[in-house]
């Protein structure tokens, strides 16, 4: 071989050596990032005193099927009363500020909302429904 | 001690007749088609100017318009009709008349217009896709569309942009065995011009006074057998 076409070949060597340095990086940043920051949301503690209707780990794989269940049920059957109820996530799972006021359940770092962006999930639930509890009769 | 007058007897005695018109369903329990949940409304009773029963209506169920009377939701209008000959008006309350046929339900693509077991003609709004078939087929012009994204929704009355919604009889409350909004609210700040209860419990104050009285429904030429009777027009 010539030394020209040599020289040419370990040019060539370099170069997509850098660019697959450049690649790789990339692709590390691209990983690593979302890993930093897919910190395990940290929702905001149901109200004190009450209890969820199952288990932590029950209720974040299942909780939409319940729901699905229980909405068919309640709104078509006319069946009141389900052990689940997107109304009953609400009440317990709420928060309000400092002045009282409530605060809905998808607003950023919210109880609903924080886990729905870490998994990427969009509910529509709050399209339709309430996002805090029942205002009191008399406060209407 | 003060006296009563002749008003708060009135409208005490009225409470006593319509206190609860059904026991609250036990927990579980699915509507039944021994029900038929119905309403009878005395025209006599109703002022051409009070509202009492669509403000009730919209407190109750979280309606917010955008001050557009022709798109903005109501379940209950008020509407004035005058005998072209005598020229008498009668003014009458309007909401869904929660028929036994109900055409909505018939000509719904998806399923979302429905009818319970006990009569009550509702939209399921999870899959109803806003096609507005259902206010199309209306005769009675009962249902809304929302257009807008809304906001402020009551816990008991989900309600969102591009579906159909309409008087759901206050199914809520009357699974609970309380009276709708706009019967509670017009006995106590009107005439008690309305009336509810169950038209197949013989027992029931409404069943026999549909039993013994003259009552008409509105469009009754169109078969549909609605829920809702009036009386005086």
């Amino acid at each position: 071989m010539r030394p020209k076409a040599l020289t040419r070949l370990a040019l060539l060597a370099t170069l997509s050596r850098q660019r697959a340095r450049v690649i790789i990086a990339i692709l590390l940043a691209l990983l690593t990032l979302p890993a930093l920051a897919a910190e395990p949301p940290a929702p905001p503690k149901a109200k004190a005193g009450t209890t969820c209707i199952e288990s932590p780990s029950v209720m974040r794989r299942d909780h939409m099927e319940m729901l699905k269940h229980q909405r068919d049920d309640t709104l078509r059957l006319g069946i009141r009363g389900a052990k689940a109820s997107l109304k009953g996530c609400v009440d317990c799972h709420s928060t309000t500020t400092a002045e009282g006021r409530p605060v809905p359940v998808n607003a950023e770092g919210q109880f609903c909302q924080s886990c729905h962006a870490y998994a990427a999930v969009k509910p529509d639930c709050f399209e339709c429904h309430a996002t805090t509890p029942a205002v009191k009769e008399a406060a209407r | 001690m003060t006296a009563l007058s002749r008003r708060q007897v009135v409208l005490a005695s009225g409470a006593v007749l319509i206190t609860g018109p059904a026991l609250a369903r036990s927990p579980g329990a699915p509507a039944s088609p021994a029900n038929r949940w119905g309403l009878l409304i005395d025209t006599r009773k109703c002022a051409a100017d009070c509202t009492v029963c669509v403000s009730a209506c919209k407190a109750e169920m979280g309606l917010s318009g955008h001050d557009r009377p022709l798109t903005d939701a109501q379940y209950i209008r008020k509407i004035e009709v005058r005998d072209p000959v005598g020229g008498k008006l009668h003014s009458l309350p309007v909401m869904c008349q929660h028929c036994a046929k109900p055409p909505c339900v018939d000509v719904c693509p998806t399923g979302a217009s429905m009818k319970r077991a006990d009569g009550i003609v509702l939209v399921d709004r999870h899959i109803c896709i806003g096609c507005r078939y259902c206010m199309m087929a209306c005769p009675y012009k009962a249902r809304s569309f929302a257009h807008e994204e809304q906001t402020g929704q009551q816990p008991h009355l989900p309600r969102g942009k591009g579906t159909v919604e309409s008087c759901t009889l206050c199914v809520h409350r009357v699974d609970e065995g309380r009276l709708p909004a706009c019967v509670e609210a017009c006995a106590a700040k009107a005439k008690g011009a309305m009336l509810f209860g169950d038209l197949n419990d013989p027992a029931s104050e409404i069943a026999r006074r549909v039993a013994s009285e003259a009552t008409t429904r509105i469009r009754a030429d169109l078969g549909l057998d609605p829920g809702v009777r009036y009386q005086g027009i």
